[in-house]
């Protein structure tokens, strides 16, 4: 029931072509920057997520689909430890990121943070000015370089900059759905980070203000791993390059049902279970 | 039957005599409460019109010394001329008060304004037979000048009882003379002392309550108390501040252990400073939850992402959460603060002086407040005292208006705030 596709690094070379889009050859190398190890995550007596085993391949964009419940979001958070924040859980098994333990003892989760950003499903700026947004976080984590540049190295990184340069003293929350999420993307790589999380970033978005965002990240993906929850199949087809998908079982648990490069499981997907909810029959 | 149409909300017939005692009930419940808003506004009506009843109306007097015979033909001693103020005070003064008023500057240094007073207080002295309210005033006339007749010398004067004058005179056995400078000066004191003990105290323990403590069964106990406290009723805080502060603590609260401090040695612990960590220990539940409330209501989004850029839980606190919720926090403590304000039964008990005239210096001085002079003035069987326990009840409740209009200006700037959002 648990059959896992472990992506082996020799398979991850060449042109992927899908849906009419070429896609950009991949490196020979390709690392792993994020490996969980039979990963289970309990809220109290509960078992969210259970035996989540997955390589995350550096510099890609790596989508998790999957019905609601089925744990997606959970396993996201606990990999910049985001979990921790909700009282009464914790996990079991490893998240190793860059080889080390996320979850041993000596390890900050604030210095995670930093390293492994995050972009929340409703746009959350910080009710302060948009220049504020993207510096703070640089502050309070010691940045010593020139902020007016890091801001608007943030902001072009973001995509954002033409549309807010004039107004960067303005407070953030006058900004529209789309900006906002945007200038959430730029505040998350102010801070340097190798990963960015996103918890369906366009949920709360209109169409453009989504398409916008998708283009954002397949110009990230050049700089940064970025890992996304999404619910939408198409967006995780155009977005990204590697594909887990979740399910959940008769106790409300969730896990890992497929995971592979993107083309392959939309289009020779291995398990029924995916075949039927990528082709919408339940989810 | 005939053809008409049935359903299972009845006949046509039967839809319009229900929907008439629907609205019956409607219009019943609408003058119900219409009853209840009046009943409320009369309420303060009869109370605000019974305080000014007494601020304003008729007083006999009658002077020691009438001005006619200091200077022939004029009856108030502000219509005196320069020399005729100087020689009254040269002929009437006794050698004593003399010495005290050139002690301070000579005659030639004094303006008219302060001779004036000086004539009107020692020499003129005019003494209160008997007030009548602004009804009275109004209505019963003949009545008063009667009565002003019958007594040899007396004279009527319509007065406010209320004046500038009152607010900066101290507090004398003399109702005509007395005045609530000592006890504005106390209560400003006490709620210095009281905002400095219960604010920083209140805010710290809100932020560990809401943001640090787990989710257990000590926690929930110990949130409970504090509901709890916040509905006790203030005289045990006043029997609690007694064993605390005022026994238990003597050698601190009374300036003791810094003797050269200490202004006052016979206050023996029944301080401005026993008196306003009473009162903050008051109003401490009140500040904590209301605190509390405030942080509860910003989203978690908002930690969420400052959390996401790797903040520390107090960065997070410090640089999101305080600025966002400082205004309401403010709104509440300012409310607790009017609430201390008002408080009289604590101080009582705590041995707050009933009748001081010397200005409170610091915070081991003895004091008194607004209400503590109120409820002393009150109990008073003299009519003129009063009048000016209503005229205090006016200045305590303007002081109340104020620090209430404060915090709907405060909680103004939140609604603002949130209509950005």
């Amino acid at each position: 029931m648990n059959k896992l596709q472990r992506t082996d690094t020799s398979m991850v070379t060449g042109t992927v072509a899908y849906a009419g889009n070429t896609r950009r050859v991949m490196k020979q190398e390709q690392r792993h920057i994020i490996e969980l190890n039979d990963v289970s995550i309990h809220y109290g007596d509960f078992r969210a997520v259970k035996d989540v085993n997955l390589s995350i391949p550096e510099k890609a964009v790596t989508a998790f689909i999957g019905p609601s419940g089925c744990g997606k979001s959970t396993v996201l958070r606990s990999i910049n430890r985001m979990n921790d924040l909700i009282p009464g859980s914790w996990i079991k098994g490893t998240v190793a990121f860059n080889g080390h333990d996320l979850y041993d003892e000596e390890v900050d989760p604030v210095l995670i943070r930093r390293k492994i950003g995050m972009v929340f499903q409703k746009p959350n700026p910080f009710p302060k000015t948009i220049f504020e947004n993207i510096a703070w976080g640089a502050r309070i984590n010691g940045y010593r370089g020139n902020y007016e540049e890091l801001v608007e190295k943030s902001l072009r990184g973001a995509a954002l900059w033409d549309e807010v340069k004039d107004k960067l003293k303005e407070n953030a929350l006058r900004l529209s759905g789309g900006q906002q999420q945007r200038l959430c993307i730029a505040r998350a790589i102010a801070v340097q980070p190798e990963v960015i999380l996103m918890d369906e970033p366009a949920s709360a978005l209109d169409p453009i203000a989504t398409a916008k965002i998708e283009e954002l990240i397949s110009t990230l993906r050049n700089d940064y791993t970025i890992i996304i929850v999404t619910h939408n199949m198409s967006q995780a087809s155009r977005v990204s390059d590697y594909t887990a998908f979740y399910m959940v079982d008769d106790h409300r648990t969730g896990y890992l049902e497929e995971y592979g490069k993107t083309a392959d499981l939309f289009l020779n997907p291995k398990n029924e279970k995916t075949e039927q909810y990528i082709s919408g029959k339940f989810g | 039957m005939g053809i008409q149409h049935m359903n299972d909300f009845g006949s046509t017939k039967e839809v319009e005599s229900l929907i008439h005692s629907r609205r019956r009930t409607d219009l019943i419940w609408k003058v119900v409460f219409i009853i209840g808003t009046c009943m409320a506004i009369l309420f303060l009506v009869l109370l605000l019109s019974s305080i000014i009843n007494s601020v304003f109306g008729y007083a006999a007097l009658r002077y020691s010394v009438d001005p006619v015979e200091l200077v022939y033909g004029k009856e108030s001693v502000k219509d005196f001329t320069r020399e005729e103020l100087i020689d009254s005070m040269n002929s009437h003064l006794s050698s004593g008060i003399m010495r005290r008023v050139l002690s301070e500057k000579s005659l030639e240094e004094h303006s008219n304004k302060e001779l004036v007073s000086i004539i009107e207080e020692f020499i003129v002295e005019p003494k209160v037979l008997r007030t009548w309210t602004l009804t009275e005033s109004l209505f019963s006339r003949p009545a008063i000048e009667e009565f002003v007749q019958k007594e040899e010398g007396a004279y009527l004067s319509f007065r406010s009882w209320l004046s500038p004058q009152f607010l900066v005179t101290e507090q004398s056995s003399d109702p005509y003379k007395a005045g609530i400078r000592t006890a504005i000066l106390g209560s400003l004191w006490i709620m210095l002392i009281t905002f400095g003990f219960a604010f920083p105290i209140g805010v710290a323990a809100a932020i560990y309550l809401q943001e640090y403590a787990v989710d257990n069964r000590l926690n929930r106990i110990l949130q409970l108390n504090i509901f709890n406290l916040s509905a006790v009723p203030s005289i045990i805080y006043g029997l609690l501040g007694l064993a605390i502060f005022v026994r238990a603590m003597e050698p601190v609260t009374s300036g003791a252990v810094f003797s050269s401090l200490a202004t006052d040695g016979t206050a023996n612990g029944r301080t401005i400073l026993s008196g306003g960590l009473t009162l903050g220990l008051l109003i401490l539940p009140i500040i904590i939850i209301n605190t509390q409330e405030a942080l509860k209501a910003i989203p978690d989004s908002l930690r969420m992402s400052a959390y996401g850029v790797g903040a520390t839980k107090w960065q997070t606190i410090w640089h999101h959460l305080l600025p966002v919720s400082i205004d309401r926090i403010l709104t509440g403590t300012i409310l607790a603060l009017s609430r201390a304000l008002g408080e009289t039964a604590p101080l009582v008990v705590i041995g707050a002086s009933t009748f001081i005239a010397v200005d409170p210096s610091g915070l081991f001085s003895k004091f008194t407040t607004l209400p503590i002079q109120i409820y002393q003035w009150s109990s008073r069987p003299q009519g003129a005292y009063r009048n000016i326990a209503a005229a205090a009840i006016i200045a305590l409740l303007v002081l109340l208006m104020l620090l209430n209009g404060t915090a709907i200006y405060l909680r103004n700037r939140v609604t603002k705030k949130k209509s950005l959002e």
